[in-house]
C-alpha cells in the first residue's frame, strides 16, 4: 500500500452510499449470470419431472392432457421454491446484506432488485419453456397461450412471496423445509388461479378473469412483499 | 488539511451502555466519547462483546441499555444521520465473492478510475478484474479496505478487526491511511488484538466492563473449553 496522500477529500453525508435500484439490479444480474448452475438447476428439475411424468402415469394422451395444466403449474412452483433458499444466503454470509441495511435508501428497492433478477433467471425461462412441455404432455391447443401468460404473471408472484420466506430464514443454517412450510400456504392462491386460467382456456372458456386476479396478486405482491422481506432481513440481521 | 463540509462536530457519545446476547450480559457501564480526529481501539478477550458493541453502535443490534448519542441526539432517532456519516466494515467484509474487486467498489458507489486508484493503494493492481472468490482471504480483506482509500469516504469509520489476515505491508499501509483520516478530522473506532501504531490512539478493554455475575458463568464455560 503506497502513500495515503490522495486527492481532494471531503466529508459529505452518504457520498459513499450503496447505489440505487438500477446499479443494484445490474450487479445482481451479473452475479446471477455468473452462477450458471443456479440458473440451470430449477430448469432441469422442471424438465426432468415433467419428462418422467408420462413414464409414471402411463402415456395415454387423454390422461396426460387432463393432468397437464396442474402438473406443469405444480412443478413450476416447486422449481421456484427450490431456487429461493439461496436468494439472500450469499449476501448474508459475506456481510453485504448488512451493508445494504446500513444505507439510507430503503431496503425495499434492494429486495425488489434481487427478486426481479430471480424472476428473470428462473420464472421467465420456466414460463418460456412451458409451451414445449405442454406439447410433451399433450396439452390441448387452446391452453398454450394461457399457460404462458399465467406462468409469466404467477412465477413473478411466487418469487416475491418466496423472498419473504427466504428473508425470514436467512440466518438459519438449514432453512429448506422451514422455508417451504412458510411460503407454501401463500403460494396456494397463485397456484389455484394459475391452473384455473389454463383449465378454463382448455375447456374453451374465457380465462381473462383468472389472469386479472393473477395480475392483481402480482401488483399487491410487488407493493407489499419487498416491505415484508426488508423487515424480515432486519430481524435476521439483529441476532 | 481539508475543511469538514458536513457536521463539523460529529461526536459519538456512549453512556452507561450495556449489551446482552442470548440472555447473557456481555458488558455493562461502558462510557466513552469519540470526536473528530480521534481514534479508539476496542480490546477484549474473545467473546467479550467487541463485535456486538460495534453492531450496536451501527444500529444492527437493537438490544442494549444505556445511551448512545450522535451529535447530541439519542438512538434510535439519530441512527439515519449516523449511518449517513458511517463507513462500516464488519466481520463479513461485505465483499461479494462473485464480483471482481472493481465491481465490488462500484457496488459501493465508486467511479471506475477512483476505484482503480484505491485498488492500487491496497496493492491489488492487476487483480481488479479477477473474481473475488479466486483471491486469498488477505486479498479479499484488502478489497474491503480499499473502501477506506476512496475519495469522499464518510467521516466515521467503524471497523471490525481491520488488520485480520493482512500482511505487514498491508498493516502499515492501513495505519497510514488511518492516520491520514484522523488528520483530516475523521474518527475511527475499531477492534483489534494487535497493537496499532497511531498517534493519540486510546484503547478500551471490554473485559474490564464484563458484568460480574454472568461473567462468572462465562469464565466457567471458558474453563470447560480449555
Amino acid at each position: 500500500m503506497s502513500s495515503p496522500e490522495t486527492a481532494a477529500h471531503s466529508f459529505t453525508p452518504a457520498a459513499r452510499a450503496v447505489p440505487g435500484f438500477m446499479p443494484l439490479f445490474r450487479s445482481e444480474l451479473l452475479l446471477a449470470l455468473r452462477r450458471r448452475a443456479d440458473i440451470a438447476n430449477p430448469l432441469l428439475f422442471f424438465v426432468t419431472v415433467l419428462a418422467l411424468l408420462p413414464l409414471g402415469v402411463g402415456p395415454e394422451p387423454e390422461l396426460l392432457a387432463r393432468l397437464a395444466p396442474g402438473m406443469i403449474w405444480v412443478v413450476a412452483l416447486l422449481a421456484t421454491l427450490l431456487s429461493q433458499e439461496s436468494l439472500f444466503r450469499a449476501d448474508f454470509e459475506d456481510g453485504s446484506l448488512e451493508q445494504l441495511a446500513l444505507t439510507p435508501q430503503p431496503l425495499y428497492f434492494a429486495v425488489l432488485a434481487k427478486v426481479a433478477v430471480h424472476w428473470l433467471v428462473t420464472g421467465l425461462p420456466l414460463a418460456l419453456l412451458s409451451p414445449l412441455l405442454g406439447m410433451m404432455l399433450n396439452l390441448p391447443e387452446g391452453g398454450y397461450l394461457s399457460l404462458l401468460l399465467s406462468l409469466l404473471l404467477g412465477t413473478a408472484s411466487l418469487s416475491l412471496i418466496g423472498a419473504v420466506g427466504a428473508a425470514l430464514t436467512v440466518a438459519l443454517r438449514r432453512a429448506g423445509l422451514l422455508l417451504a412450510l412458510i411460503v407454501m400456504p401463500l403460494y396456494v392462491p397463485v397456484l389455484i388461479f394459475g391452473t384455473g386460467a389454463v383449465q378454463a382456456a382448455v375447456d374453451g372458456y374465457a380465462y381473462g378473469p383468472q389472469l386479472a386476479i393473477l395480475a392483481a396478486l402480482l401488483a399487491g405482491g410487488t407493493a407489499l412483499a419487498p416491505l415484508a422481506a426488508a423487515g424480515a432481513i432486519r430481524i435476521s440481521l439483529d441476532n | 488539511m481539508m475543511a469538514l463540509q458536513a457536521s463539523p462536530s460529529q461526536l459519538l457519545r456512549v453512556r452507561q451502555l450495556s449489551c446482552e446476547r442470548d440472555g447473557r450480559v456481555l458488558f455493562a457501564g461502558l462510557d466513552f466519547d469519540l470526536g473528530p480526529g480521534q481514534a479508539l481501539q476496542i480490546e477484549g478477550a474473545n467473546g467479550a462483546g467487541k463485535t456486538t458493541l460495534l453492531r450496536t453502535l451501527i444500529g444492527s443490534a437493537g438490544d442494549f441499555d444505556g445511551e448512545i448519542l450522535w451529535n447530541g441526539r439519542a438512538f434510535p432517532a439519530a441512527l439515519p444521520e449516523l449511518r449517513a456519516h458511517l463507513l462500516y466494515i464488519g466481520h463479513g467484509a461485505g465483499v461479494r465473492r462473485g464480483l471482481t474487486p472493481l465491481e465490488n467498489l462500484a457496488w459501493y458507489g465508486a467511479a471506475r478510475d477512483e476505484a482503480l486508484r484505491a485498488l492500487e493503494q491496497v496493492d491489488l493492481f492487476g487483480f481488479e478484474d479477477s473474481l473475488c472468490q479466486q483471491l486469498s482471504a488477505g486479498q479479499n480483506r484488502r478489497v474491503a479496505l480499499a473502501r477506506l482509500f476512496l475519495a469522499g469516504a464518510p467521516p466515521l469509520w467503524i471497523l471490525d478487526e481491520p488488520l485480520a489476515a493482512l500482511d505487514i505491508a498491508g498493516v502499515s499501509g492501513l495505519q497510514g491511511q488511518m492516520a491520514c483520516h484522523l488528520s483530516r478530522g475523521g474518527s475511527i473506532l475499531f477492534t483489534s488484538h494487535q497493537p496499532v501504531a497511531l498517534a493519540g490512539l486510546r484503547t478500551l478493554n471490554l473485559s474490564e466492563f464484563a458484568s460480574p455475575e454472568p461473567a462468572g458463568f462465562a469464565e466457567e464455560t471458558i474453563d470447560v473449553l480449555a
